[in-house]
C-alpha cells in the first residue's frame, strides 16, 4: 500500500510556524518578566504557564471560545479573509503555538535572568537603549539555553494532539497532523501506517532532544 | 561638580536587616574616595548616581544637570546620565573582543569620530595589541584597563569606580593607582572611588568620605583625616590608630596643655575641648608618632614588647594595650639590645595626642 506522507509534512510545517511565533512572542514576554516590574506581572506569569498544566482539550475548548466562528476574533477573521479560521492549518498553528510557548517563556526567562546583571548595567550606563541591550548583550549571552528551549519547543509543538484536534479537526489532507494521523490509523486498524509514523516521529524527536542537550551543555563557552 | 543629597530606606527582609542610607556630599573634579566597611552604603551611593537604583528622596546634580530629583519626579535612565561606571568584576561583555567592547560604548559618537576615539583609548590604556582578544583571554590588570577605557569612551561627566583594586596583586594595584592619577590629571571630572582599603584611600584621594552604616561620618582631605580623625568611630574605621581612654587630671587652658592618665600613667596631654577635671575622654595617636625608648622619661609609659613585625617601610613594634609604634629598621637594631636588657618605654608626645570624643562626665564616679 502507498503511505500518505502528508500528515508528517503538515506537522513539520505547523511546528516550524508555531516555533517561530512562540520564539518571537515568548522572548518578548520572557524579557518583560525578567526585566520589568509591571501591574499584572504575576497574572502574566500564571497565564503563560497554564498551557503547560491544563489538559489539552481544555486548552482547545478555550481556543474554540476565543477564535471560533461565533467569537469576535473568528467573525472579524471571516469577514476579512472570507473563510473561517477554525478547522484550517492556521488553527493548528495557533494550537501548537499555545502548546509550545510556556516552555519557551520559562526557559528564556531563566536564561535572561541568569545574564550577569553587571553586564546589563554596564550596557545601560554606556548609553545603550533597552532594544540594543537586548540584541547585543542579553540575547547573545543567553543564546544557548534559549536555543535549546526553542528546539524543545519545536518538539513539543510537533506532538500536540488534543488542542489541535479540537480547533483544527481531523480533516485528512487538510488538517490531519502526524499525531492525529497515528490515532486515526490505529483506530481504523491500519497498523502499518501507524508504525511507520511512530518510528519516524520517535527518531525525529530523539534527535531533537539530543540537539537540545548538546546546545545546553556547551553554554559555558567563554 | 557632583552634588548628591539622597535618602533610601530598605525595610528588614527575611534575610537582611533594615538599612537606611542618608547622605549628602559634593565632589569637585578630582578623586573622591568613598571609604568604609562593607555594607555601609558606598556601592549603593554609586548605583544611585549611575541610575541603577532610585533613591526615595533627595537630589543628584551633575554639572547642573539634574540626574535625580524626588520632588520633581526626575529619574534619568542610566543611559542618559553620562556616568562612566567601572564594575567590581569589570563587566566586560564576554562575547565581544576588546575592540568591540569599546565600540559598543562609542555607538553614540559620530561615525568618523568613533574609530579615532577607540584607537586613542586603546593606545592610551596600552591595550592596542589586545584589541582582538576576548575578555577571557586577558589578565586581571588588562581587563581592568579595558574596562576603564570602555567607561571613558563617551567622555563621561563623572567616573565611578567600584572597588577597582579588588583581586589585583600589589604591583597591579600600584599600576592601577598610577592609572587613576593619570586620569585625574587629564580629565577634569569627579572620580568617585569605592574602597575599604585605607592605603588606597590615602594614596589616591583628594577628599575622603568616611562611611558607616548608611551615613557619612566625615568628609575631609586625607592628610587632615590622618592628622585629626575627629571622632572615635572615624579613627576606628580608618584603622591603625592607637586609641586611649584618658582621665583628665589637670587642665592648663592658658598654655593649651593638660595632664591625663593613660594606661595608668600620668602624662602631658594636648588642649582638651570642653573637659573638666575627672572627665573621661578618648585620645588617639598614630604608630609613627610614638617613640620607642629604653629608659624612663617624660610622657614615657613602661611597656612589655609583645612582638615586632617587619613591614615594607618600617618595623612595627607591638607593646599591647594600644601601644603600637613604628620605627625605622636601623633605629630598631640600635634599640633592640638595650630594650631587651633594660626594659621598654613608649613615649607619646603630647602634641600627637588628639582628642576624638567629647568628655564623658564623671564616668568613673
Amino acid at each position: 500500500m502507498r503511505l500518505d506522507w502528508f500528515p508528517l509534512w503538515l506537522s513539520l510545517e505547523v511546528a516550524t510556524a508555531a516555533t517561530l511565533i512562540s520564539l518571537a512572542l515568548g522572548l518578548w514576554i520572557a524579557w518583560l518578566l525578567a526585566n520589568r516590574d509591571f501591574a499584572g506581572k504575576s497574572a502574566v506569569d500564571v497565564i503563560s504557564t497554564l498551557p503547560l498544566a491544563l489538559p489539552p482539550t481544555v486548552l482547545g475548548y478555550y481556543l474554540l471560545v476565543v477564535i471560533g466562528r461565533s467569537s469576535w476574533i473568528g467573525r472579524v477573521w471571516e469577514a476579512v479573509a472570507g473563510s473561517p479560521l477554525v478547522f484550517t492549518w492556521r488553527a493548528a498553528v495557533i494550537a501548537s503555538t499555545l502548546h509550545a510557548i510556556p516552555l519557551l517563556i520559562k526557559s528564556s526567562r531563566a536564561a535572561l535572568e541568569s545574564v550577569d546583571i553587571a553586564c546589563e548595567r554596564a550596557a545601560r550606563s554606556l548609553g545603550a537603549s533597552e532594544w540594543r541591550l537586548f540584541w547585543r548583550v542579553s540575547l547573545p549571552l543567553a543564546r544557548r539555553p534559549i536555543a535549546a528551549a526553542t528546539v524543545l519547543a519545536f518538539a513539543r509543538s510537533l506532538g500536540d494532539f488534543g488542542a489541535t484536534l479540537m480547533i483544527a479537526g481531523d480533516i485528512p489532507g487538510r488538517t490531519q497532523t502526524a499525531a492525529i494521523a497515528i490515532y486515526d490509523a490505529v483506530e481504523s486498524g491500519n497498523t502499518m501506517t501507524a508504525r511507520v509514523l511512530v518510528i519516524v516521529i520517535s527518531i525525529l524527536t530523539a534527535s531533537i532532544v539530543l540537539l537540545a542537550n548538546r546546545l545546553e551543555k556547551r553554554r559555558c563557552g567563554y | 561638580m557632583l552634588r548628591v543629597t539622597i535618602g533610601k530606606t530598605f525595610p528588614a527582609g527575611p534575610e537582611s536587616a533594615a538599612f537606611k542610607l542618608e547622605i549628602e556630599f559634593e565632589a569637585a573634579p578630582g578623586v573622591t574616595v568613598l571609604y568604609g566597611p562593607s555594607g555601609s552604603g558606598k556601592t549603593l551611593t554609586l548605583d544611585s548616581i549611575a541610575g541603577f537604583v532610585a533613591p526615595d528622596s533627595g537630589r543628584i546634580l551633575l554639572n547642573d544637570r539634574i540626574l535625580f530629583d524626588s520632588g520633581a519626579r526626575v529619574h534619568l535612565p542610566p543611559r542618559d546620565r553620562q556616568c562612566g561606571y567601572v564594575f567590581q568584576n569589570y563587566a566586560l561583555f564576554p562575547h565581544m573582543t576588546v575592540r568591540a567592547n569599546l565600540a559598543f560604548a562609542a555607538n553614540r559618537l559620530p561615525r568618523l569620530e568613533r574609530h579615532r576615539r577607540i584607537a586613542e583609548l586603546l593606545d592610551r590604556f596600552r591595550i592596542a595589541d589586545l584589541a582582538g582578544r576576548f575578555p577571557h583571554e586577558l589578565s586581571g590588570g588588562q581587563k581592568q584597563r579595558a574596562s576603564i577605557a570602555r567607561s571613558l569612551i563617551a567622555s563621561p561627566d563623572a567616573l565611578l569606580l567600584d572597588e577597582p583594586a579588588n583581586g589585583l596583586d600589589a604591583s597591579l594595584r600600584s599600576d592601577l593607582h598610577s592609572l587613576i592619577r593619570e586620569i585625574r590629571q587629564s580629565l577634569a571630572i569627579p572620580i568617585l572611588l569605592v574602597t575599604h582599603n585605607p592605603e588606597e584611600c590615602f594614596a589616591l584621594a583628594d577628599q575622603v568620605l568616611v562611611y558607616d552604616a548608611g551615613t557619612i561620618l566625615r568628609r575631609a582631605a586625607p592628610l587632615e583625616l590622618l592628622r585629626n580623625p575627629g571622632t572615635h568611630d572615624v579613627a576606628r574605621l580608618l584603622g591603625g590608630f592607637n586609641i586611649y581612654e584618658a582621665e583628665v587630671i589637670a587642665l592648663n587652658p592658658g598654655r593649651q596643655t593638660s595632664r591625663v592618665r593613660v594606661l595608668n600613667t600620668e602624662i602631658d596631654g594636648p588642649h582638651l575641648r570642653g573637659c573638666f577635671l575627672g572627665d573621661q575622654v578618648a585620645l588617639c595617636a598614630r604608630p609613627e608618632e610614638l617613640r620607642i625608648a629604653t629608659s624612663p622619661g617624660a610622657n614615657r609609659i613602661r611597656a612589655d614588647l609583645s612582638h615586632a613585625l617587619d613591614r615594607a617601610q618600617c618595623i612595627r613594634a607591638d607593646f599591647g594595650d594600644e601601644l603600637v609604634a613604628d620605627t625605622s629598621r636601623s633605629e630598631w637594631l640600635a634599640l633592640k639590645e638595650a630594650g631587651e636588657r633594660d626594659g621598654w618605654w613608649v613615649e607619646i608626645p603630647a602634641a600627637n595626642l588628639r582628642q576624638i570624643s567629647r568628655a564623658l562626665r564623671n564616668a568613673r564616679k
